[in-house]
């Protein structure tokens, strides 16, 4: 099988798969087994000052579709409620005990450089390998201070990250917040800062849903909500957009990232890997089932990347960042029209209506002896992809290219584009 | 050979464990909890010009109300439901869904497992019949009085549309009880707990609709007397008699027609009393020979046998229901006919079957092989048929009828103008409680047309 082994600033573990830092990763007693069940590494959960914050009860809220639980999830709950000694103790231990594991501690405190430095100093004598700057926690910590507050600004990240590169021997990730309008601004300064490594996405800004009955937002406290951070399978597309900007942007590539966001399987691992991730983070999916999903991770990829002839990560990782680019450079002249294979067709009318009400009525709906019969209509159909999403069999749908025998081109170049770079004389 | 021999005739109540009879006829196809409902109705994919619709005789809008299932609009579902065909909770539990929208669903198609359409109907109209309230309204008093004849599915159906459009009805009943076959044909285990009476009571929420028990066309009532005191007249009476298996001595104790033993079990208060056969041979090839020989089985009796003279293909009884007989323990034989019936003492004994095959010109014949069965009990269930005397009372205008059915057109109207039928005592399609209904609800709203002109 393929050779998962993965090393990330210089962290290294058996495999790409680390637990984020979050309720699963709180203690030794979860954190062992979560090694047990095979996790590459994890990122403890953020460690703060003494006293140790204090949580509310009711913390997490969730949303079902169509009977599937947990497609999205949020929680209002802060960093460890544990003291400090205790958690480093344990950190220490299962280090030790655990020495190929990725062993990486958050660390949220406030923005003074004593308090930071003398964080820092505690930690490094666990021998952990690496540490988390939680810049991105959005609820709760963020009114302290602390969290999103500090990564929505860019110069706080910068200055907070050279304080730890400068305090602390361990290679330094920092944690984004996807709660801001451009994430190379914040990915910028915690690489001028001089971070090892950027960790992202954090959680979005959100409510989960409104209680109807009690007309509260949930997650409810005693008939008030605040807003939580947002993750789970649905916040992934946001996550890979993400880590896709920074891995292909001149000022940020290059920077090691460990991609979270959504992941839920070993191909989604695949997918941030193939946009350049070094390693991934999970926890809302071991929260929904447990550590022991962590099997088909690493089998599921190692499977994959055999059929595919990869054999270790870095023979793909970042294959599919650059093809990410800009609206303007995509091929103008590339056409598609839906193809809709007529006897894996279940004649449902899903695409009909699909295109008829909402795009360009471009399928036919007709009966022929009494048999539905639904037929793309070539010169309408604009390659709009809605029909083949919407179909519900797989594969019935697709989208032949026609070759139009004319030259790729984006719209930046375009004939059509009154703004178009103008030709240069050859 | 002695009343005591093994092989001697064998009817007798209390076969089983006297525990064993309150769950006997327990519902076959139980309910879907919230949460199976929700997952059952995001399998659908809210088809456009649903097949599902098209399958059903009553036309429910099915994708609406399944998808008013999935964001929690119970109340709603059942009204689209109830609005199309208002005998929904019957429907949901007695239609051969197999061969009518789950058959036409694309996941049949797709992947051979349609969505559990009867069992979401049943879910959303169960959770409207619980909470009590009748859903609909009727509109002001059009002053008009229309009888009918018949409290089954046809006849309520059409009454209670009527009573929504604003006339008066009057509904007859020859039995004590109403709800026709509901009542008294269904198989217990498919509406268990009372439901066929639970659901009249509901419907006659409405208001409008009085039923007359005790009051049998043609001997209480008479056609020309309704047609006179009545602006309308709707015939729902379904079938009367059975047919005659033409054996000879069919008066032998023992031989049965199954649909008058299914009333006596249907109405039975006390089902440890009522007795049944250790040897059981069925004769027919449709629901009701099905549903005779899975009740007689859960009864206690010990072999259970379904003649019919052709093969599994041409029976009556969808396929669902054929193996749901055999799943239940009840033994099939194909291609055989009964020849004789053998008594002793005045009581049937055996019951002799001739092979049959079918002809160079495809017609069934009987072949020279026989076989015999020992048989306590043998219940007929070959077809029910019309009774033409009630109909006839009236000589000056004879009602219109055809291969034993009374002859309507489109909209239900029979040969006399004004007088309209439907259900079984018609011959529109198929015997399907939800046919009987559709043609209730087309009936109505013929007569009202017809009353407003």
């Amino acid at each position: 099988m393929a050779d998962l082994r993965c090393t990330i600033a210089g962290v290294k573990s058996p495999n790409p798969f680390w637990l984020a830092s979050a309720p699963p990763t709180d203690k030794e007693y979860n954190v062992v087994r979560a090694f047990k069940a095979g996790w590459g590494g994890v990122v403890w959960k953020t460690l703060g000052e003494d006293p140790p914050i204090v949580n509310t009860c009711s913390r997490y809220g969730a949303m079902s579709l169509n009977g599937q639980r947990m497609v999205g999830f949020n929680n209002i709950e802060l960093i460890t409620d544990r003291p400090l000694d205790v958690n480093l103790q344990e950190i220490k231990r299962v280090k030790r005990d655990w020495p190929d594991r990725a062993m990486v501690v958050s660390l949220m405190v406030p923005c003074e450089e004593s308090n930071w430095a003398a964080i820092l100093k505690r930690v490094d004598e666990t021998a952990a390998d690496g540490i988390e700057l939680n810049f991105g926690c959005p609820h709760g910590m963020s009114e302290r201070g602390m969290g999103a507050a500090v990564g929505q600004v860019p110069e706080y990240i910068e200055t907070v990250t050279r304080w730890c590169k400068q305090y602390t021997r361990m290679p330094v990730f920092v944690k984004l917040t996807p709660n801001v309008t451009d994430i190379l601004k914040p990915a910028r300064a915690a690489k001028q800062g001089g971070a090892d490594a950027v960790s992202l996405i954090n959680t979005i800004n959100s409510i989960m849903a409104v209680n109807l009955d009690s007309m509260a937002p949930e997650p409810e406290v005693d008939g008030k909500g605040s807003h939580g951070g947002y993750c789970g399978p649905a916040v992934k597309p946001i996550a890979l957009h993400m880590v896709a900007e920074i891995a292909r942007n001149a000022t940020t590539a290059g920077i090691p990232i460990s991609a979270i966001g959504g992941i839920l399987t070993w191909r989604d691992a695949a997918e941030f890997i193939a946009l350049d991730a070094g390693s991934v983070q999970v926890c809302t999916a071991a929260m929904h089932f447990g550590f022991k999903i962590v099997e088909d991770m690493i089998d599921g990829l190692g499977h994959w990347m055999d059929a595919k002839g990869y054999r270790r990560l870095d023979d793909f990782r970042g294959r599919a960042a650059r093809n990410v680019s800009d609206w303007q450079f995509l091929n103008m002249n590339f056409k598609t029209i839906a193809a809709i294979d007529q006897n894996a067709c279940i004649k449902c009318g899903l695409c009909y209506i699909a295109c008829e009400d909402t795009s360009h009525q471009a399928i036919s709906n007709a009966r022929t002896d009494g048999q539905r019969r639904y037929e793309v209509i070539d010169d309408e159909c604009v390659g709009c992809n809605l029909c083949m999403h919407v179909c519900p069999v797989d594969h019935c749908i697709t989208m032949k290219r026609v070759d139009q025998g004319l030259p790729s081109i984006g719209w930046v170049d375009d004939p059509r584009n009154p703004h178009r770079r103008a030709a240069a004389p050859r | 050979m002695k009343d005591t021999d093994s092989e001697a005739p064998d009817i007798k109540p209390g076969r089983l464990d006297r525990g064993t009879y309150a769950h006997v006829f327990d519902d076959i196809n139980p309910p879907l909890s919230a949460r199976e409902a929700l997952i059952e109705a995001a399998r659908c994919h809210f088809c456009f010009d649903a097949p599902c619709v098209e399958a059903c005789p009553t036309s429910i809008d099915i994708p609406s109300f399944i998808g008013k299932i999935r964001t929690g609009n119970l109340k709603g579902s059942a009204i689209d439901i109830l609005s199309a065909n208002i005998f929904g909770g019957t429907c949901a539990r007695v239609c051969p869904v197999e061969e009518l929208c789950e058959e036409a669903c694309v996941r049949t198609t797709g992947e051979n497992k349609p969505v559990k359409i009867g069992l979401l109907q049943r879910h959303a109209v169960d959770a409207l019949m619980k909470d009590g309230a009748h859903p609909f309204t009727r509109a002001p008093d059009s002053g008009k009085k229309i009888a009918v004849v018949g409290t089954g599915p046809a006849g309520l159906a059409c009454a209670h549309r009527l009573a929504m459009l604003g006339h008066n009805v009057d509904v007859y009943e020859a039995r004590a009880k109403p709800g026709g076959l509901n009542e008294h044909g269904i198989a217990a285990y498919k509406v268990p707990d009372d439901f066929a009476q639970k659901e009249v009571a509901w419907l006659l929420g409405i208001g409008g609709i009085k039923i007359y028990d005790n009051k049998a066309l043609g001997r209480d009532v008479t056609l020309d007397d309704l047609r006179k005191r009545y602006n309308a007249v709707f015939l729902g009476t379904g079938l009367q008699t059975t047919q005659k298996l033409g054996l000879g001595d069919e008066t032998l104790e023992g031989v049965e027609d199954a649909v008058g033993y299914i009333e006596r079990l249907r109405q039975a208060k006390d089902l440890s009393k009522l007795p049944v056969g250790r040897r059981v041979v069925v004769i027919g090839g449709g629901n009701t020979a099905i549903d005779i020989a899975i009740q007689s089985k859960r009864l206690g009796a010990e072999d259970v046998t379904l003649v019919y003279r052709r093969g599994p293909s041409q029976m009556g009884a969808t396929d669902h229901e054929q193996h749901l007989a055999q799943t239940e323990g009840v033994r099939i034989k194909h291609w055989v006919a009964p020849v004789k019936l053998i008594g002793w003492r005045g009581k049937v004994k055996e019951i002799e079957l001739a092979y049959t095959r079918l002809d160079d010109a495809g017609k069934l014949v009987l072949t020279e092989a026989r076989t015999t069965l020992l048989a306590d009990m043998v219940f007929k269930a070959i077809g029910q048929q019309l009774v033409k005397d009630p109909f006839d009372d009236n000589a000056r205008e004879p009602l219109a009828i055809k291969n034993g059915k009374l002859v309507v057109n489109d909209e239900r109207e029979t040969s006399l103008p004004g007088v309209y039928a439907g259900g079984d005592c018609t011959a529109t399609g198929s015997d399907l409680t939800v046919r009987a209904v559709e043609d209730g609800k087309l009936a109505a709203i013929a007569i009202d047309k017809r009353l407003r002109r």
